[in-house]
């Protein structure tokens, strides 16, 4: 074996570059960030992703492969959910005050979420299968998978999709929330939280501790209440 | 910072067995995240410095955290080309619309309501 070869099947075996090569794209992604002002647009998630696969598909790397390193950075998502107690923990004084509005219109939000996706699913007569993996979309990824599951969705698409409409709503969420004139931080936290999940969540971090708080309240919330209705739902529309 | 992480590992870990145990419908980090709120609530005063260190840490590149799983979208390009219009209008305008609506509801009810 040549020289070359043998790189060629260290990199490819050991977790090394992945990690390396995933933890580049997100500095190189927050360089970009930067430079286009932190426009919402300009969403780091959005860049690092495309910079990868695009570095996959044209690498002919299997993302089986590339997964192998990165899962590392991947395990910390557990971790730095629970964390999120932190800042709800930091603003619970606001948070308390208006814990029934913020309740009720995660609730609603998230329910209208899922109807949305549904209702568009059926506009297009797309398959049922995708109609339900459609629905649970804007719920953080483990447990759309769970409910996409339950009612007769695909779970690899749920996450796709789940994924598609996170980096959707942290790009475009703020610029839709100037437009329909929401400024009151803790109502663009929930609005970006019921509707974008985590994604939406790091991205409100970023921009306003309110925001941040109870974008991660929307997430948990949203989580539990689309978990316990949509399946109901389904089996009351089916 | 070794202590403050094995805090939210061992939250996670009470989580994930709770979720588990009890059949619960959301993944244990969000069960976990409930109980280290629980437990801060009942500490009462400030946050642990270290535990804030590293939660800030772990969410100030919260975005970071979700890449390899985004990059999994690769798995899904035949699916996701053959379902195009139906995924697209969803993913975009049903999440924009939720958005819009979950902001004015909040806004509006937190006027309301406090």
């Amino acid at each position: 074996m040549t020289g070359l070869a043998k790189v060629w099947v260290y990199l490819a075996q050991e977790p090394l570059a992945a990690l390396t090569a995933t933890l580049a794209a997100w500095l190189l992604a927050l360089r970009l960030q930067r430079a286009l002002g932190r426009h919402p647009l300009a969403n780091p998630v959005l860049f690092a992703v495309a910079a990868l696969a695009g570095a996959l598909l044209a690498g002919g790397v299997e993302y089986r492969a590339y997964f192998e390193g990165a899962q590392f950075v991947h395990f910390l998502l557990g971790p730095a959910t629970v964390a999120l107690a932190v800042p709800l923990y930091r603003q619970w004084q606001v948070v308390r005050r208006s814990a029934l509005a913020a309740t009720l219109s995660v609730v609603l939000g998230g329910a209208f979420a899922a109807g949305v996706g549904i209702a568009l699913a059926l506009a297009l007569d797309a398959a049922p299968e995708v109609t339900a993996s459609l629905a649970p979309r804007s719920v953080t990824t483990p447990v759309a998978m769970g409910i996409a599951e339950r009612i007769g969705g695909l779970p690899s698409l749920t996450a796709a999709v789940v994924i598609l409409s996170g980096v959707v709503g942290a790009a475009l969420g703020p610029v839709v929330l100037d437009l329909v004139r929401v400024r009151d931080w803790r109502a663009r936290g929930l609005a970006i939280g019921t509707a974008a999940h985590g994604i939406g969540t790091a991205r409100a971090l970023s921009v306003n501790a309110t925001a941040g708080a109870f974008s991660g309240l929307a997430m948990g919330l949203n989580a539990l209440a689309t978990a316990l209705i949509l399946p109901l739902l389904w089996r009351l529309l089916g | 910072m070794i202590g403050a992480l094995t805090s939210l590992l061992a939250c996670q870990l009470a989580g994930e067995v709770a979720a588990r145990a009890l059949g619960l419908p959301v993944p244990g980090p969000v069960v976990g995240m409930v109980i280290l709120f629980a437990v801060l609530l009942l500490r009462g005063g400030e946050a642990p410095a270290p535990l804030g260190q590293a939660a800030d840490g772990l969410l100030g590149n919260l975005g970071l955290l979700f890449v390899p799983a985004g990059v999994g979208v690769i798995l899904y390009l035949p699916v996701l080309a053959r379902d195009w219009a139906p995924i697209s209008l969803a993913v975009l305008a049903g999440t924009l619309a939720a958005i819009a609506v979950t902001g004015r509801l909040a806004q509006a009810l937190l006027r309301r309501l406090g």
